[in-house]
This record gives C-alpha cells, structure tokens and sequence, in this order.
C-alpha cells in the first residue's frame, strides 16, 4: 500500500497530508465543537425556559452565552467550511492535492489545542470568558476575569489556523487548477471560498491586533481601550467590527457556494447568472469593509456617520438579491426533485432571505436604536447563521458523503431530519423577533413575566432542534458504516463537474494527472 | 503542474499581507481613530494647552458653562465641582474649581479625563490651566482645590448655547509608582 493511507491510526490522522484525510478531520471536530456549542446553547434555554434563576448561576450563564457564540463561530462553522473547501476544491479544480500539505496538517492541528485551551477556562478559578462573543472592552480588559489571557491566546491559535488555511486555498487555486480551467470556469463553491479566503487573510489579523491590544492593556500597562491613559473603548469596537463584519461573510459566502451547487443538480438546469453572481460575491466581499460601524449605532455617531453606515449596508441586498433571484430562477422551471440536500438548500434560501430583511430593518439607524442589543437581533442573526451557516453546511454533507464514502445515506432518515429541524429553527428563533420587538434584551440570564410565554416555546423548539442534531450524527455514522454501498461516479443523477468524474467512493489520490477542462 | 516557487510566492505574499494588517490593526487603526475625532470633534475630547492670545470679549453674548464629575467604577475619591456651573461672555477668562479628597488610608494618583459637549463645541471649549493635564496624586485623607481656567471661543456656533465640561477620574495609582514613592 505505498500509495495508499497509513495503516497506522495515529501516523495517518497526526501525520496525514491529504486532503481528503484532512477534510474530514476539519468536519468531524467541526461536529464535535457543534455539539459543544449546542450543549451550551442548551443549558441557556434550559434556563431561559422559565422567569427566574433556576439551573444555574448568572455569572455562569453569561460564561455560556460567551461561549456558545465563541465555539460555534469560530470552533464549528468556520473549521466546518473549510473541512469542506480541503475535501472538494482539489477535486472540483482538477489538482492532486492541496497547494500547501503539510502546511494544512499544521493548520488543522494546532485547532484542538486552540479550543482546548478555551474550554479549559470554564474549569478554572475565575470561570471562562463571560464578556458576550464580542468581548468588548473594558468588559474583557478591565472587568476581565483572569483567565480573558487563555481566551487571547486561544484566539491568536485559531486566527493562524484560518490564516494558513487561507493561503492554502488561495494558492491552490490560483496555481493548480487543471489546464482550461479558467476563473470563469470555476464552480462557484471553489469561487465563493477563494473570495472568503481573501477576506480570511485580510481580516484575522485585525482580530489577533484586536486581541493583541487587549493582552497589552491588561497585562503590559498601555491604554489603547482605556479612557484613564488616553485610549477610548469605543476604538474596541471599531476595531472589533472591522473584522466582524467581514466575518459573517467569512462564515456565509462558502454557504453561497454549496447551495449553488446543489440548487442546479436537483433541478437539472445549470446555475442561472454564473457570472452575475461570482460579481455579486465580490461585490458583498468589498461592501463587508465599508459598513462595520451599523454594529454600533448606538455609540453616539454624528448623523452624518450613521447615515452613511445606514446606506452603506443598505446596498449590500442589492448583490445578495442577486443571489437569490439566481437561485429562484434556477429552480424555475426545472425538473425539481427534493433530496435532502436539495431540502435544506430551499429552506436555505428562504430562511436566508428572511434573516436578510430583518437585517435591513436593523440597518435603519433610527430604527436601530429599539431593536440594538434585544432578541430581535439574536432572532436575526441565527436566521443567518443557522438556517444559512448551518443548514448549508448539513445539505453539504449530506450531497457529497455518497462520493467521499461510496455508501448512500438513508433518504427517509435524511427528509426526517430535515423537517424536525426546519419545524424546531422556526419555532425556537421566530418567537425571538416578538420577544425582541416587545424589548427583552439578549444576554441576560432572567426576564420579565410579560416575556414568559415565547421564551417557553422558544426553549422547547430549542432542544426540539438538538434532537435533530443527533439524528443528523446517527445518520452520517449509519451511513460510513452500514449504508447502501453505491458506485455511480454521478452518485446524483444531475450532478455537474470535474469530481463527479472520479470513482465512487473517491479513491485516497486523485487527479494525479490533471484532467484536460474543454 | 505549478511547481513548489509559485507556491511559495502566493505564500510570502499573503504572510506579508497578513502582517501588514495586523500592524495596520495595532498601530495605524488607534492613531487614525484618534486623528478622525480630532478633525471632526466627535469624541468631544478637548484639546491641550491653550496659550491665551488677545480676543475680544463678546459681551452681547452669554454662555452657560455646566460642570459634571464622575468616578470612574474603582475610583474611591470625593470628586464634585465647587459650583455646578457658571455664565461666561465668549472670550472672558475663568477659573473654576474640583474639590477632590482622597478618603482612603493609602496614598493614591488619580487621572481626570475631560469631554464636551455638545460635540461642536469641543473644539471651542480652550483650556489656558487644566488639573488635568497632570495627573493629581494625594496622600492617604489628603485633599486639594483643582483649578481650572477656560475661554470659550468668541466663533463658538451660534447654536450652542449649554456647554457642559465632565471630568471623569480614573484611579491610575498601579501605574505610576514612582510618584507615591515621592509623596512619602
């Protein structure tokens, strides 16, 4: 076997340069970090299920809220996605591996250790960082408990990790895509990540600067965040915002990708406005520089700032309806059939583009001012990441597990899944845009009586949603180990593109010779 | 086939790249922020000394200067003006005091930070003496008057007709040890 994996367990997953073997370990601490951060996310709707402290204490609960936002931005989507990007975009672009291997081992190895050290806080004296995902200063700085110095080193680790997977991407492809793969030939999946990659690069330092200043005014005695020396914690914010806005585009633009995949194999049409929407993306990766401070309207900008902000994030639906029409327009007329991935790809679109107009209400400055820091934004932002991130993600799994293990998962189980999950987001999230739009404020472990009702119902769908984690894993298990086994390189029936072509399952090496793209 | 040089070139740029935003982030980020409210006047930050030069008292017009202290949340000092406000012509020069009193039993540097507002007036509000541009230490029960002297300026907008000048003072005693050390 001198082309094949290591048999040894620990020299092939610790030492291992493929691609592939490290796409799935992306993907499976990816789910382990899900399951971390739905667990958290779980202990907060436990307490949140009725008014009053019952489970646990306040200062524990906001350790929680902190560290679901951390573990599931950073522990679960984002190695999630580029899990996926090490897997296909070799086998899309036509290359034998990835530009950088054992750059790649590196940059998947140090993540344990990042989280680890992040999670560990939780059992230190002191507890975990309880400042709220977006550690604002002084919160984080001067009102830190001491272990914010783990989380600042956990933050650096992760930001290398995505720093070097983002080179990695960028080199493979712009200088390993198969002869007569052009850029305009990509599919967009290997399109929407090298944007991301881009922004990855761009962006991740201004966090490790972010983090970087924080480390110093706690531990080195400047004063970039605090007004005693001369600094303004409001420049926290700025820069905090300057990556975060980026970020959610960072977490989103590969979701883009994956559903303009699936979207045009279950119809039986190719993409409508491939080109349209390889400028839309870009367009959305440009405007996520200019519109960081709408995060922070409530600052007190002068007027003609937030107007600006106001517009300036306004203009983003115009390329991200784009993206819609061009995926409405694919479906239309086509030969729809409605596989599990092709479900959550639909549902995808729809919850997106309800989590985007409620973002263009957060983005009337005026408006704003009710709507800042209540469950309305939480609602928002998890009709975004969830139903965009997360259900992209989960469609992903399921539309290429057939080629990458060669077995078919079960279909029933699959559409199962996916109606318990659709069905328990809305009912955990939709309730939140009343309870916001009523003024519960987000991050608080108790509330109001007039709130007890939809704070229920949002509990139940919560843990309703859980459920339908479990399943997805018993799916995936069920399916590497004991699913049908299938050897149709189309595995779908609509399927396009170069790794579509391979055997199924795909063999440990391909496109040793690069494949000739007419 | 590319080969491992085009590799490393995409590599050593994006590694530069990288680390010019990182430097972007911690050295050109606070600096521009801080140039940006001092070209606009947002952050109502006053500026430094003001050397006063002849200007023409406005006498027509009068102007209601409110004074405002605040401790910051770790800052155990008597802190409050000794009169809550006053009405100066634009132009006129006024001193006004801060009674501060440190009542705790150890020696202690306290830091005031002045703001303005309304923000357009920040750049009007002109500051000849301000206990603030030094830090204030005081021994263990020690008190002392602090002076401030202003002018505003006669360009003042018409609009404005309130300003209010807030001192927050912060406890920075951790961070100049050196000067404790001097008051014993």
């Amino acid at each position: 076997m001198a082309h094949g994996p290591s048999q040894n367990f620990f020299s092939r997953w610790l030492f291992s340069t493929n691609h592939k073997d490290i796409g799935t370990l992306y993907l499976w601490f990816s789910f382990a970090m899900f399951l971390l951060g739905g667990a958290f996310a779980m202990i907060i709707r436990a307490e949140l299920f009725q008014p009053g402290m019952q489970l646990i204490q306040p200062e524990f609960f906001n350790q929680m809220t902190t560290m679901h936002g951390l573990v599931m931005v950073f522990g679960a989507i984002m190695p999630a996605f580029v899990g996926l990007a090490n897997w296909m975009i070799p086998m899309m672009i036509g290359a034998p591996d990835m530009a950088l291997p054992r750059m790649n081992n590196l940059s998947f190895w140090i993540l344990p250790f990042a989280f680890a050290i992040l999670v560990a806080t939780l059992f230190m004296e002191g507890g975990g960082p309880n400042f709220g995902w977006t550690f604002y200063a002084p919160l984080s700085t001067t009102y830190a408990p001491d272990t914010v110095n783990y989380f600042i080193f956990g933050v650096h680790i992760m930001g290398a990790s995505s720093i070097m997977g983002s080179i990695n991407i960028i080199a493979t492809v712009m200088n390993m895509r198969a002869p007569g793969m052009t850029y305009m030939k990509m599919p967009l999946f290997v399109w929407t990540w090298v944007i991301t990659a881009f922004l990855l690069v761009a962006v991740m330092p201004v966090l490790a600067g972010a983090v970087t200043m924080m480390l110093m005014d706690i531990n080195f005695g400047t004063s970039f965040f605090d007004a005693a020396g001369g600094g303004d914690p409001v420049l926290f914010q700025h820069v905090f915002w300057f990556f975060g806005h980026p970020e959610v585009y960072i977490i989103i633009l590969p979701a883009f990708g994956v559903v303009s995949q699936i979207i045009p194999t279950f119809s039986r049409k190719p993409l409508f406005g491939y080109s349209s929407m390889v400028y839309a993306t870009a367009s959305i990766a440009f405007l996520s520089f200019i519109v960081w401070a709408h995060h922070m309207f409530t600052v007190g900008m002068p007027i003609a700032g937030e107007l600006y902000f106001m517009y300036a994030t306004m203009l983003i639906a115009v390329p991200t309806g784009v993206k819609v029409f061009n995926w409405v327009t694919t479906m239309y007329k086509g030969a729809l059939t409605f596989e599990t991935p092709m479900l959550f790809s639909i549902a995808f679109v729809i919850l997106f583009t309800f989590g985007g107009f409620t973002g263009m209400m957060l983005s009337i400055a005026a408006a704003d001012t009710q709507y800042h820091d209540t469950y309305f934004v939480v609602a928002h932002f998890h009709y975004v990441m969830v139903a965009g991130a997360v259900f992209s993600g989960t469609a992903a799994v399921y539309y290429w597990l057939p080629k990458w293990c060669g077995k078919m998962y079960d279909e029933t189980m699959g559409k199962l899944q996916f109606w318990i999950a659709f069905i328990a987001f809305n009912i955990t999230f939709m309730p939140q845009h009343f309870l916001g739009l009523a003024g519960m404020p987000r991050r608080y472990s108790d509330y109001g009586l007039q709130f007890a009702d939809w704070n229920m119902v949002s509990s139940i769908g919560a843990f309703m949603y859980g459920g339908a984690q479990l399943l997805f894993l018993f799916n995936v298990i069920r399916t590497i180990g004991w699913g049908k086994p299938i050897d149709d390189p189309k595995v779908w029936e609509g399927a396009e593109g170069l790794e579509w072509t391979l055997p199924t399952p795909a063999p440990f090496h391909t496109f040793s010779t690069p494949p000739i793209v007419k | 086939m590319a080969n491992y040089s085009s590799h490393r070139g995409v590599l050593i740029r994006s590694i530069i790249g990288a680390i010019a935003m990182f430097m972007f982030a911690i050295f050109v980020l606070p600096p521009l922020y801080d140039l940006f409210c001092e070209i606009t006047g947002i952050g109502g930050k006053t500026g430094g000394a003001y050397t006063a030069t002849e200007i023409t008292v406005d006498t027509s017009r009068q102007v209601e200067v409110q004074f405002v202290a605040t401790n910051n949340a770790t800052m155990p000092w008597d802190f409050y003006p000794v009169e809550h406000k006053v009405l100066v012509h634009p132009g006129e020069s006024k001193e006004i005091v801060f009674f501060a009193k440190n009542l705790t039993g150890k020696d202690m540097v306290g830091q005031a930070i002045p703001n303005v507002l309304p923000n357009n007036a920040a750049d009007y509000f002109l500051k000849t003496e301000c206990f603030c541009f030094n830090n204030q230490p005081l021994a263990a029960g020690e008190d002392a008057e602090l002076a401030v002297v202003f002018i505003i300026d006669p360009d003042l907008p018409a609009s404005v007709n309130t300003v209010t000048l807030s001192y927050t003072i912060f406890d920075i005693t951790d961070r100049v040890p050196v000067q404790v050390s001097q008051l014993q």
